[in-house]
């Protein structure tokens, strides 16, 4: 979410660039070779499951550890040789840090404690008040952080962390503390924020509706690896591998050969077309990625699909009734299973199959995606 | 950033110099000082010792010249051992210890585990009240606790338990309570008791209550469940007290000087005795080198269930 | 828990909180008397601790082990925080384990040995410079002690402590030395504190050291109690005892309110933020704060 609407200049877009970054803990390489530009005011999120390097990296940001190789230049400003209490940059830690022996407005005081030349006392009442009222938590200046809930917490964690309008906000996990209910709410709450105060941000998560709800761009990141970056959309449609398709939203992946533009899969009863963009090597192997949304599903006696679509007849071996939706596990003559998501308003005039139906499952050839690694 | 790092390296090596060069001063060097006047001859000077390093006129470094007196009295008791009328006083001593530390101990676990049990699992808010009734008299005087007992058990007809006695009709004549092993039994086990309870408390503390309910829920007596579930659960918690009243109740010296008659030996006595009165430090120290390499498997053992006990405890 | 388990229970605390108890409560009553036996109450008065304030010896006996308690513990305080820090923080390097070892040793060596090996320590003759037995040995000695004592309880809260919580510090500009003073240090108070206190205990309470340890200017109270001892009862020593043993309460009795009002606050606080985990504090902890168990638990 690029904001460009309130100041007149234009955001440079490779305000914080990082170029090969790369750190290894003792023989595993933690981040290989990872680089980077993210526009100033842009909302990133680096998604991947826990021990992928994501945090790793934005301690490197933070200066909290150093890049055995590779450079990170903030606003035009090498940050290797900047400890971590010299740079323009605060985080927000997953366990929130708060000092338990300071009260919130002390908590929030003290990164402006630290400002040479000193600020002077009224200013530095000044701003805790102005980012108390920011995270509307004015209410609670005087207490401990053991006194709050961790809503509350979180709200003081982040207010901290912008008193010194450091030009880069690191959010390390925001909102893996909390419950799954304040959760949701917040993290609107959480970009409305930044996105007014207007600062840089790169979030760290594990939760990919986390990344998607919050950030206007995502990197995947897999081993160390900086795998995919793109806009949610870009993430969940066009996958560019295997890691992301599976990691990103549940998907149905097929294995095969290509071979004359159809995908020869022993999981599935005929050759597989596949999307008339596709181009891959005639002969390689490859993989098909169907989202189960794409996926349709009608009783096998119904009339067949189209050409142009990929089809297969199957019995429901599961149903997970979602509400909104339905999940169907579609199990073929061969026993590979087919996962269908089925809107439940589809069953308007008929009943929904159910367990043992004979059921087909068809998918339009554009809907797929063909992935090479 | 390299700056900062290098920063807190240098930080760490400054903060470290202060207890390294304290405990090696004040530990090791002195421990190495004891193996090496377990290694001198006795003689009346000050101190009174002379050492096995011996600098020969013309030599540029010292000859060492070890004296295994001591060492070669301690075997020759060892060889001697079944010989009738043989001088067995150091072995003597360390049995008499060895069983008093052992008895101790397991009066201790007899008594603490069903005591720490029932702490652990009254109302949590009186749990706190009672453990700090436990840790009172610990941090009152060891001296004057051992001294209490002395009136207790004095074996005229004023002391506290035999005027009881003599009362009730029980006894015509005072019994002799004090100055034997059995007075010194009971000293040690009232001393020792709280190092006991403490460590089985920490453990039992955490034990999960759904254990024991789920045990009962699969059909377990409760006695069973006690003996397959809650003891061997709390099997680091009985190491733990175990090892921390028996390795310091084995050099233990007051409670046999203050209660025990001449004939209760102890070998922290013996070590007292050789060091003060007999100025036998080559000896005391020889003796001193064998309670280390003695105590060396409990206090092992009390290091690696010590440890995950404490740990268990953060959990 | 049947009723008859319950009685049981209940039954097998009296017994043995009567045992831990009795002997004390019979020291403290005799104290009272007004004859010179210690196992009678030949009427009542305060004569013996009339005395026990003219008896210049004990006075200062008492005084030394004040001063000595006093200095040791906050000798162990710093080499034992200190310690505790490398432990904590330095990971593992060439002695690490040896260092280990060493700084809790004591904590498990009998104190014969290690009053004997220092004693062999302080009439060494190249040592001289130590100034030989005395007041200042018996000071190192404590020290030695309780700096085991120390560094368990400061070792155990520093791995408890959120390391983020000095790594925001440093984030927000702090500079790491003073990260140390102005986060770390306290954060880490109350261990401190209770290792203070433990200090001092062990250091007043200690004979064997100090004995080995003494010349003839430096008798500790524990010392002197000692000789006495020796020497034929009599009822003064309840009355110090008596005195003692109110002292300990007191301080006990006040800690323990501290402790569980600030207990009770923080639970009221708590329940009134519902739904949260305040972060990396066990329950072990909050019924324990310094950790009384904790040191004993896992020397």
């Amino acid at each position: 979410m690029v904001q460009d609407s309130d100041s007149g200049s234009r955001p440079r877009r490779d305000y914080l660039r990082i170029e090969g970054v790369t750190r290894r803990f003792d023989d595993t390489l933690a981040v290989d070779g990872v680089s980077l530009a993210i526009a100033e005011r842009e909302i990133f999120a680096l998604l991947g499951s826990s021990g992928c390097g994501k945090t790793t990296l934005l301690r490197m940001l933070a200066g909290l550890e150093a890049p055995d190789a590779g450079r990170i230049v903030l606003d035009g400003e090498d940050l290797a040789a900047v400890p971590a209490y010299r740079r323009p940059t605060n985080m927000m830690f997953q366990s929130y840090a708060l000092f338990p022996h300071l009260t919130v407005e002390q908590n929030v005081a003290f990164g402006l404690w630290q400002e040479r030349p000193r600020l002077a006392r009224a200013e530095v009442a000044a701003r805790v008040a102005a980012m108390l009222e920011l995270v509307q938590m004015q209410r609670y200046a005087r207490r401990k952080p053991h006194e709050l809930s961790g809503g509350q917490q979180q709200r003081v964690a982040l207010a901290r962390s912008l008193a010194k309008e450091p030009k880069l906000l690191l959010l390390d996990e925001p909102l893996a503390a909390l419950d799954k209910k304040i959760r949701q709410r917040t993290q609107l709450e959480l970009v409305n924020l930044i996105e007014r105060v207007g600062v840089t941000c790169i979030l760290v998560t594990h939760d990919q509706e986390e990344a998607m709800t919050m950030a206007g761009r995502i990197g995947v990141m897999n081993e160390g690896r900086l795998l995919q970056v793109g806009t949610p959309g870009e993430i969940y449609e066009t996958p560019n591998c295997r890691f992301t398709a599976e990691f990103v939203g549940e998907t149905n992946l097929f294995r095969g050969r290509v071979d004359g533009g159809a995908l020869h899969c022993e999981d599935f009863p005929a050759p597989i077309l596949l999307p008339a963009d596709a181009d891959p090597d005639d002969g390689g192997e490859a993989w098909l990625s169907v989202r189960p949304e794409r996926v349709a599903l009608s009783r096998a006696g119904a009339a067949p699909a189209g050409a142009g679509c990929n089809a297969a007849v199957g019995e429901v071996a599961e149903i997970a009734y979602l509400g909104s939706h339905s999940v169907y596990h579609v199990r073929l003559a061969n026993g590979r299973i087919v996962i269908a998501s089925v809107a439940s308003a589809q069953w308007r005039d008929a009943a929904p199959p159910t367990w043992g139906d004979a059921v087909r499952v068809a998918w339009f050839a554009p809907d797929g995606v063909v992935l090479t690694r | 950033m390299k700056r900062a790092r290098c920063f807190l390296l240098r930080g760490h090596f400054w903060v470290g110099l202060l207890p390294w060069a304290w405990m090696l001063l004040f530990f090791a060097l002195p421990f190495a000082l004891i193996l090496k006047v377990s290694l001198s001859t006795p003689e009346l000077a000050v101190p009174p010792y002379v050492s096995p390093f011996v600098l020969e006129p013309g030599a540029a470094l010292p000859h060492f010249r070890p004296d295994l007196a001591s060492y070669r009295r301690l075997h020759d008791e060892l060889r001697a051992l079944g010989l009738a009328g043989a001088d067995l006083q150091y072995l003597a001593a360390w049995g008499g210890s060895l069983l008093l530390a052992a008895l101790t101990t397991l009066l201790c676990l007899v008594i603490g585990y069903p005591f720490a049990y029932h702490i652990a699992r009254s109302r949590e808010a009186a749990r706190n009240t009672l453990l700090m009734l436990v840790m009172l008299p610990f941090w009152t005087s060891f001296l004057l606790r051992v001294y209490a007992w002395m009136s207790l058990l004095d074996s005229s007809e004023l002391g506290l338990i035999n005027r009881l006695l003599l009362a009730a009709g029980l006894v015509d004549a005072p019994l002799q309570l004090l100055y034997n092993r059995g007075a010194v039994l009971v000293g040690m086990v009232y001393s020792y008791l709280p190092f006991m309870v403490l460590p089985l408390y920490a453990n039992l503390v955490k034990l999960d209550q759904r254990l024991l309910e789920a045990a009962a829920d699969l059909g377990a007596q409760p006695w069973m469940t006690f003996l397959r579930v809650t003891l061997p659960l709390s099997r680091r918690g009985i190491v733990a007290g175990a090892m921390l009243v028996f390795i310091p109740a084995v050099g233990e010296f007051v409670i046999p000087d203050l209660l025990g008659g001449g004939d209760v030996l102890m070998i922290g006595r013996k070590i007292w005795d050789d060091f003060g009165p007999n100025q036998d430090w080559p000896m005391a120290a020889a003796v001193a080198v064998t309670m280390v390499l003695v105590l060396i498997v409990p206090i092992a053992l009390l290091h690696r269930h010590g440890r995950a006990n404490g740990n268990g405890a953060q959990r | 828990m049947s009723a008859r388990a319950r009685a049981g229970a209940t039954a097998w605390l009296v017994v043995v909180y009567a045992f831990l108890y009795l002997p004390i409560l019979c020291l403290v009553v005799f104290s009272f008397t007004a004859g010179e036996i210690t196992t009678e109450l030949d009427g009542l008065s305060l004569r013996w601790y009339a005395e026990l304030l003219r008896d210049e010896e004990l006075i200062a006996a008492v005084l030394l082990s004040l001063r000595v308690g006093a200095f040791a513990a906050s000798a162990a305080v710093i080499v034992g925080s200190a310690a505790a820090f490398v432990l904590a923080r330095c990971g593992r390097y060439p002695g690490s384990a040896a260092f280990a070892g060493m700084t809790t040793a004591p904590m498990v060596m009998p104190e014969v040995v290690i009053g004997l090996s220092l004693v062999l320590l302080f009439t060494h003759p190249v040592f001289a410079f130590l100034g030989g037995r005395g007041v200042a040995a018996i000071w190192a000695a404590h020290t030695t002690l309780c700096t085991a004592y120390v560094t368990v309880l400061v070792q155990s809260r520093l791995r408890e402590m959120d390391r983020a919580l000095e790594e925001a510090a440093l984030d927000l500009g702090c500079a790491p030395l003073k990260v140390f003073f102005v986060i770390t240090v306290p954060v880490i108070a109350p261990a401190l504190v209770a290792g203070w206190l433990l200090a001092f205990t062990l250091s007043m309470d200690d004979f064997v050291l100090a004995a080995m340890l003494s010349d003839p200017g430096s008798t500790t109270l524990p010392v002197l109690v000692f000789a006495r001892l020796h020497h034929g009862l009599k009822p003064e020593i309840n009355a110090l005892a008596t005195v003692i043993v109110a002292v300990v309460s007191l301080a006990v009795v006040i800690a323990n309110r501290l402790m569980l009002s600030a207990q009770k606050k923080r639970m009221a606080a708590a329940r009134h933020a519902a739904g949260i985990s305040p972060a990396g504090r066990s329950a072990v902890t909050l019924r324990d704060p310094d950790n009384r168990s904790e040191w004993i638990a896992h020397p």
